[in-house]
């Protein structure tokens, strides 16, 4: 009984920690990562930090809107 | 990124099951008793809950049927055809993003502060037609234009609205469109910033609260550039850990003798406003712009949830009346005007929103998975959108009538002490003593609640009336009231930014064409120029809006609303033309009926501030006014001298030619759809689109209910569910 109910809180919160990092963008990185791996095996992954740098540079250039 | 499973699981369950048909019997039941509760409970008192029961049972229908009819029959998404997040797939600007994850990032960027402003103004007429309006409209135009637009969008390879405007319908209708939305972003800007103006005058503690939002989106931004890239969820954190202390500092600031520091006039923020605009606008995005969307982005969902709950829990009563005198006589003090068209008008985005149609075919149709998801994040997020201003006007509608008045008629009428406006609110029909007024403020720890339009101060009286009943009791209304405040201060400002950039870009595109330096987006000088350009014409509406004597949201936010819903009038003249255009005429009244709607609306709004002979309503009309008044040497109230005189004739005379341009604009975009509707037509064979072809999808996501077998299981976004 309170395992499973246990095992329920687990899930959940493992839920809402997966939601944010994707939400938030910080899951980004680790599929950019896997996909650098993938695609360009023998160049080294840039660092997140330069991840970010790319990304703020981009974003730069492609405004969003956000709505009233 | 994601694995082929299991053979798809069939898209729909078998029909009909009598669970299923039972189930949705009672929601059907359950709306019908919330929206009878409304309607014919008289004389007594009507629980908000019953507002909120009507909304959700409605949207459950809807979503349930009519998105779902939109679909099988208007659209046919087909998920065996690859979404251009699959086909085009760089990891930067497409990538297949979880629909939970998308519905949340699709909902904060179309969820802003028109839902909140907008019904609150519009309770002026009672709650039940805003209710009306609010629920109807969101089910058969606001999400019917959102989710088709993000559909076309999206088979298009994300295409914006200006360019399918010019590919579909033509050169003319294209820059028409281009225009028009550039010209209503204009506008919708200075309005915002208007209502933080309004907001935050003569408050030192919102002042104060709200100016420390710019260090402390400086902190998290050189932080996550510097101290740990990438982390945005601790980061968050921190940020609204340190604004719910700048908001407590506040109350400090408030009582203390620095208060007179912060003690801003109208002019003074409005000068603040514009200088900020531009620096933000010109400031690289992760230092100031970046931080701050994470910030409100939070705090809005946050406020958003906040706020269902409490209604929820402290089910207020509603002391408006369900349909005020001001519905018929058209003389209301919060904007001029009857109830057709200026409700439909006012009440603008939690409605129908053509600003949504922006985002509905910016990024969002390039991060899509699946094609039949547009139904749950074009159609489904503006249900939210909706519920959001069912919420808004709960708030306006739970505070004291007289009180609501004394804080949203002109300054003009209600004078500036207590007396006066309690005298003012009495000749309106409804009464508010001097002692209360008082202790209406104080409860606050505001200075006055008089004349502090804009719709954001009623919004958080409203709000801090329900959060203390739940939270905190009556010593925490005055932290509620500026939560509030600092909430609406802190999305607005960030649309302020992001609007200036998204401006300054078109703005770039478009005079590119006639000068190649300035449309190069890495020139610096170009990008001042222009900045200040797009700064400058919201800015100078703003200032208009404070400095001229008739000016402020009563004028304003008309022009706002109309702007706003001709753009959705573009946008569903667009929906409309593509579904002829692909041979769909006899499914062409879906957008189209919506649009007919719309465009009687918009055009009678806009013909009546033209062309009407109230000058309360007209804009020509009131200049007349001015203008004979002149030539007699005579100054009229609210103007104080032949100056503000001039300055009256000036801005109506703007405002007047603005109207008839927009009005211009638009017409030109729907003749010119007709004629290529009448082509599509008679033509024998289907005229060209622009339409991607056909790609086979290799990936696989099941659109039931909930999705990813193996991945980890996420939660659900609040409030979504396969209703």
């Amino acid at each position: 009984m309170t395992a499973a109910l246990l095992d329920r809180a687990a899930r959940l919160l493992r839920g809402v920690r997966w939601y944010l990092r994707e939400f938030s963008g910080e899951a980004d990185y680790e599929r950019f990562r896997l996909r650098h791996l993938r695609e360009h095996p023998d160049e080294p992954v840039p660092s997140w930090r330069e991840y970010e740098r790319r990304r703020a540079r981009h974003r730069e250039e492609h405004p969003q809107s956000r709505c009233c | 990124m994601t694995a082929p499973t299991a053979p798809s699981a069939p898209t729909e369950p078998p029909r009909s099951r009598p669970r299923s048909v039972l189930l949705w019997t009672a929601v059907a039941l359950l709306g019908a008793v919330g929206w009878g509760m409304l309607a014919l409970a008289r004389g007594e008192e009507v629980s908000a809950i019953w507002l909120v029961v009507a909304a959700l049972g409605s949207y459950a229908i809807a979503y349930r049927f009519y998105a779902r009819f939109i679909a099988r029959r208007v659209l046919r998404p087909d998920d065996s055809r690859a979404t251009p997040a699959e086909r085009l797939e760089d990891g930067v600007d497409y990538h297949p993003t979880d629909r939970r994850v998308l519905f949340g990032h699709h909902f904060a960027a179309i969820a802003g502060a028109g839902p909140l402003v907008g019904p609150v103004l519009a309770a002026q007429m009672g709650y039940l037609p805003s209710t009306i309006w609010i629920v109807v409209g969101v089910i058969f135009a606001g999400a019917v234009q959102d989710m088709m637009i993000l559909f076309f969008s999206m088979r298009r390879d994300g295409k914006s609205l200006g360019q399918m405007a010019r590919d579909e319908i033509g050169r003319v209708g294209g820059a028409a469109a281009l225009i028009g939305v550039f010209a209503i972003m204009v506008i919708l800007l200075a309005v915002l910033a208007l209502v933080v103006v309004n907001a935050l005058a003569h408050s030192p503690w919102g002042t104060f609260s709200v100016a420390m939002t710019i260090p402390i989106a400086l902190f998290m931004g050189f932080y996550l550039r510097y101290l740990r890239p990438g982390r945005v969820v601790e980061t968050s954190v921190i940020g609204v850990a340190l604004l719910l202390l700048a908001i407590l500092g506040g109350g400090w600031i408030q009582d203390s003798s620095l208060a007179d520091a912060f003690v801003w006039s109208p002019t003074t923020l409005v000068f603040c406003l514009i200088g900020y605009g531009f620096v933000a606008s010109v400031l690289p995005v992760w230092m100031l712009l970046a931080p701050r969307d994470y910030l409100s982005t939070f705090m809005k969902v946050g406020t958003i949830v906040l706020l269902a709950v409490g209604v929820v829990i402290a089910a207020p009563t509603l002391r408006t009346d369900a349909v005020t005198p001001f519905a018929s006589s058209g003389d209301g003090p919060v904007f001029a005007g009857a109830l057709f068209p200026f409700l439909f008008i006012t009440i603008a985005c939690g409605a129908l929103s053509g600003f949504h149609a922006l985002v509905s075919s910016g990024t969002t149709p390039k991060l899509i998975q699946k094609e039949s998801q547009v139904r749950m994040i074009g159609y489904g997020s503006m249900l939210m959108e909706s519920f959001v201003a069912v919420m808004a006007l709960v708030a306006a509608c739970v505070i004291d009538p007289g009180l609501y008045y004394a804080m949203n008629a002109p300054a003009g009428m209600l004078g500036t002490t207590v007396e006066s406006a309690s005298r003012a609110v009495a000749d309106l029909g409804f009464s508010i003593t001097p002692d209360q007024l008082a202790a209406a403020a104080r409860a606050v720890e505001e200075e006055t609640l008089i004349a502090r339009t804009g719709g954001a101060p009623t919004l958080a009286v409203g709000m801090a009336e329900i959060f203390s009943q739940v939270f905190g009791g009556a010593g925490m209304k005055a932290f509620w009231y500026h939560f509030a405040i600092m909430f609406e201060a802190l999305f607005i400002l960030t649309t302020v930014d992001a609007g200036t950039r998204v401006g300054r870009f078109m703005l770039q595109d478009m005079l590119g064409n006639v000068w190649k330096p300035i449309g190069r987006v890495t020139w610096k000088p170009g990008i001042w120029i222009t900045s200040a350009l797009v700064v400058g014409a919201w800015g100078y509406f703003l200032y208009v809006g404070v400095t001229d004597p008739l000016g402020g949201i009563n004028q304003l936010f008309p022009l706002f609303g109309i702007a706003n819903q001709l753009l959705a009038a573009i946008a569903l003249t667009i929906a409309t033309t593509l579904l002829v255009k692909a041979g769909k005429l006899r499914w062409a009244w879906v957008p189209g009926l919506p649009l007919a709607w719309d465009v009687a609306v918009t055009f009678t709004a806009g013909w009546q501030k033209i062309f009407s002979d109230d000058p309360k309503v007209g804009f020509f009309a009131n200049r007349e006014r001015f203008v004979d008044a002149i030539e007699a040497g005579q100054v009229l109230a609210p103007a104080k001298n032949m100056d503000e005189m001039h300055t009256v004739v000036l801005n109506q005379t703007v405002d007047g030619v603005i109207m008839a341009l927009f009005l211009l604009v638009v017409a030109t975009v729907i003749a010119n759809a007709a004629v290529v509707c009448v082509r599509a037509v008679r033509s024998a064979e289907p005229l060209p689109t622009t339409e991607a072809p056909y790609v086979e999808s290799r990936i696989e996501v099941p659109a039931s209910w909930p999705s990813d077998g193996g991945r980890e299981k996420g939660r659900e976004p609040v409030g979504v569910g396969e209703r």
